[in-house]
């Protein structure tokens, strides 16, 4: 059976130095790839790609205990050093796991920049097969609580 | 929803209770050093989330665990949001390294 969650979160950031910075860490393949994919536990897999316009796509795959994700991306609104408002998907395994809409919004401020992402997402049913859950509610819980710094 | 409905840490004690099966309102309510109008406000809040369902039998009122969407909300938040802080804290970096670099 197919079920879908509808959830959505934003994240705050403020980073010491100018808004065209931090907008251009965004925009090109060369500086975006020094902090997004390339993580830890990630083993990329084909090329990762950007074409940051409007209508572009990014694409970037990467195994992680042994799943192959694949993100890709279409550029959908791009005001330099504003905004940078994007769709994109997640598979798993060659399943469809998430649809989002992310936004990217940059603010200049006193000493810095802020930066505020918000992700809407439609989390479809693949997870639903995940295997690795954790068990029982009271390790979510804690975890959460510490998380949310209850 | 459901991340407004476990912020808060009466509830989460509810849910985790129900984590051991399901259980009345007034059982519930026991333990917790409140009034009764106030659990009830509290279990609206889980029920609106979808983590929490009941249902009324004669007078007294018994609830459960959606369990499927606590694991939903689990992978959500866990893989999307952490992915998302890990990333943003590493553009951090980088442009520290960016900056510190041109100052050279």
């Amino acid at each position: 059976m197919s079920s879908v969650v509808h959830d959505s979160f934003s994240i705050e950031r403020s980073y010491p130095v100018a808004a065209d910075k931090v907008f251009a860490a965004w925009a090109t393949i060369d500086a975006k790839s020094q902090w997004f994919g390339n993580e830890e536990g990630l083993e990329a897999v084909g090329e990762q790609t950007l074409d940051f316009r409007v209508g572009g796509r990014e694409h970037f795959g990467a195994k992680a205990e042994g799943k192959l994700y694949e993100f890709d991306a279409t550029y959908c609104d791009i005001v330099d050093n504003e905004r940078i408002v994007w769709t994109y998907d997640m598979h798993m395994d060659g399943r469809r796991i998430s649809v989002s809409l992310a936004t990217v919004e940059v603010r200049p401020v006193a000493g810095g920049t802020t930066l505020v992402l918000t992700e809407q997402g439609a989390f479809l049913d693949g997870l639903d097969t995940n295997e690795a859950r954790a068990d029982g509610t009271r390790q979510f819980l804690d975890a959460l609580g510490g998380y949310l710094g209850a | 929803m459901v991340f407004h409905a476990l912020s808060d840490p009466t509830r989460r004690r509810i849910v985790e209770q129900l984590g051991s099966g399901q259980a009345s309102v007034s059982k519930l309510a026991a333990p917790l050093p409140m009034s009764m109008p106030a659990v009830v406000q509290h279990l609206q809040v889980l029920e609106a989330s979808g983590l929490v369902e009941s249902h009324k039998v004669g007078r007294v009122r018994t609830c459960r665990l959606v369990v499927k969407r606590l694991d939903t909300v689990q992978d959500w938040i866990d893989q999307r949001r952490a992915a998302w802080e890990r990333r943003l804290d590493r553009l951090g970096d980088y442009l520290a390294t960016e900056t510190t670099k041109k100052e050279k």
